[in-house]
């Protein structure tokens, strides 16, 4: 179950359930990665609601925060919340998969407030360093996060780049995981091992905090406190569910892309809302 | 036959194949199951993945690799070229989603220059069946050589059914004194379309499955240039290094020009969408070939374009 926790968060909680809504609609026609990017929702709620100096207004502003998506797969997860925050224009979502707009599997530049395209893994992490660096040499005070899937840890890049961010004392920069425990397949576990991870985190010279990636509170606290250690490179594990929201897929191995047709969808939405306990929004099905 | 029941079989039959992947198990579902120890998944470690492949060669082994297209030759191309290229190593490159089939991931997932820099390598062999069908009559072949290969994986189901396949030739499918048509991969089933627009409209033409891209064909590749009046090179790649270069390199080596349109994407990745959105906005659905070619409009009916199953 989603609970809502106290009145603090009941707007993040309305966002990131209308994001979810997003998401299943996004699920058909050519489908998405729906289960891989459920699991981000609210910690990309949260870090554009609360945490991130970006908005519609600032993003060609060179004192804004930069948020780089390396598990670009995540994407429907910011489309929606970019959709709901006004960065795009909801009607655009309908454009998903189709030649008059750029909202497909992965992220590119053409959508406003995107950073820079990922899809391929372990590249982000390094570009999202040499902003960092820059931010060092030319004094600014932004902030810099990159969100990274935990299949994407496989990818030695990611070494590479906690290796440099610590040699090079980058604590205006942060790593978050999606502990999601699955990559595409299978469970993180029963394929490359990743625990412990916050002490692997920590034996590169991170420091690290670990939280429960949909406790809006648990992720207050945990952001509130960055950089929680100064000259080290910052890492948030956020443990999260894959397909979160929906119980009918949630923890499924075979949930990672889903393509449904439009009776699935319809379905998912009111057990979406069945788990909140509220009402279906007023918004029609896109079906094409 | 499907790629999996191939693979399966001929692992079957022969212990010393190993069957490894960098997470991507669209193709392999059931061979963890079937193979144990001989299935190995290496997470998403493109370069580990070939690494690991080449040490098992040195110990007798036929890897065969899978991976995306994009990460398999580009993410890991140092060691395949480092590894198993300079080792000249009998690891068997399969790569999904080459060409146009990554559709709607976008340009981080188009390998549309993989023919060029595979081809690159020494050593390394490079094939692109043109559906299911050629698929499995190409890879016994590509996997019982002791070679590096690397292969394009295409499991698209047409009803063309082609000859046996011997490396380093090209499958005439018809000649033709105007125009011919070489072509590799996906684009074979819409090349078909074209001819038949073609003909109706009274040209005699050829088209050429080249199959095989190194070695290559050279004598299929002469032979079209000296019959046709055109030769049209199509191919969902760069137009660097692909097959417009190959034609290229294999006329000006037998001193011979020819008239030469290429098909291809010229510095440019495709608009990412569904696969037949794809094709008709790039221009490579059979009816826009085939008008490329006359150089004007027809009434003819494209057939409709199925689109695939997402597999990654």
């Amino acid at each position: 179950m989603i609970t809502v926790e106290n009145n603090n968060y009941q707007e993040l909680t309305g966002t990131a359930l209308k994001v979810r809504e997003h998401i299943i609609r996004m699920s058909t026609d050519g489908g998405c990665f729906t289960g891989a990017s459920l699991s981000a929702v609210d910690l990309i709620v949260y870090l554009y609601s609360r945490f991130l100096n970006i908005n519609k207004d600032n993003l060609d502003d060179p004192n804004r925060d930069y948020l780089f998506l390396s598990k670009g797969h995540d994407v429907p997860a910011l489309y929606g919340t970019f959709a709901e925050l006004g960065l795009l224009e909801k009607e655009r979502l309908k454009n998903h998969l189709l030649l008059n707009d750029h909202i497909y599997w992965h992220p590119n530049t053409k959508i406003p407030g995107i950073e820079f395209h990922s899809g391929s893994l372990g590249h982000l992490p390094s570009v999202a360093i040499g902003v960092a660096m820059d931010l060092k040499i030319s004094g600014g005070t932004n902030k810099v996060v990159c969100i990274l899937g935990d299949g994407e840890l496989n990818e030695g890049t990611c070494w590479e780049a906690m290796l440099v961010a610590n040699a090079y004392k980058l604590d205006n920069l942060l790593f978050v995981v999606d502990r999601n425990h699955f990559q595409a397949n299978v469970r993180t576990e029963d394929l490359i091992p990743l625990e412990p991870l916050a002490d692997k985190f920590e034996a590169f010279g991170a420091a690290v905090k670990r939280i429960n990636g949909h406790s809006f509170a648990e992720l207050d606290e945990a952001f509130g406190a960055f950089p929680f250690q100064a000259e080290k490179l910052n890492v948030i594990i956020a443990d999260t569910v894959r397909g979160k929201g929906l119980p009918s897929i949630q923890e499924r191995a075979d949930r990672w892309f889903c393509n449904f047709n439009a009776d699935e969808i319809q379905q998912l939405l009111l057990e979406l809302h069945g788990e909140h306990q509220t009402t279906l929004t007023s918004e029609t099905l896109v079906v094409r | 036959m499907s790629y999996e029941e191939l693979l399966t079989q001929t692992a079957l039959a022969n212990e010393q194949v190993i069957v490894m992947t960098a997470e991507n198990r669209a193709l392999v579902r059931n061979l963890p199951g079937i193979l144990g120890k001989r299935f190995i998944d290496t997470g998403i470690t493109e370069q580990t993945m070939i690494g690991a492949a080449a040490g098992l060669a040195l110990r007798g082994r036929t890897p065969v690799v899978h991976a995306l297209a994009a990460f398999l030759t580009m993410r890991a191309f140092e060691f395949v070229r480092t590894d198993v290229g300079i080792a000249n190593l009998p690891v068997k490159l399969s790569s999904f989603i080459p060409g146009f089939l990554s559709d709607g991931n976008g340009p981080t997932h188009q390998a549309v220059e993989d023919i060029s820099i595979m081809r690159g390598i020494p050593n390394v062999t490079v094939f692109a069946p043109a559906d299911e069908d050629d698929l499995v009559k190409m890879l016994p072949q590509i996997w019982e050589s002791k070679s590096p290969a690397y292969t394009r994986i295409n499991t698209r189901k047409t009803t063309y059914v082609h000859e046996p396949f011997t490396p380093g030739k090209a499958e005439v499918i018809a000649e033709g004194s105007d125009v011919t048509i070489l072509t590799y991969g996906l684009l074979f089933e819409q090349a078909l379309i074209a001819v038949e627009m073609l003909k109706s409209e009274g040209l005699s033409v050829g088209l050429i499955n080249m199959r095989s891209l190194k070695p290559v064909d050279e004598q299929a590749i002469l032979k079209a240039s000296a019959q046709s009046k055109l030769v049209v090179t199509l191919e969902d790649h760069f137009l660097t290094g692909g097959l417009y270069a190959i034609v290229a390199e294999v006329l000006l080596k037998h001193r011979t020009t020819a008239n030469v349109l290429p098909m291809a994407l010229n510095e440019k990745w495709f608009r990412p969408a569904l696969l037949p959105s794809v094709l008709e906005h790039e221009g490579f659905t059979g009816k826009q070939i085939a008008e490329k070619i006359l150089g004007y409009q027809t009434t003819h009916n494209q057939p409709q374009i199925l689109t695939p199953e997402f597999s990654e």
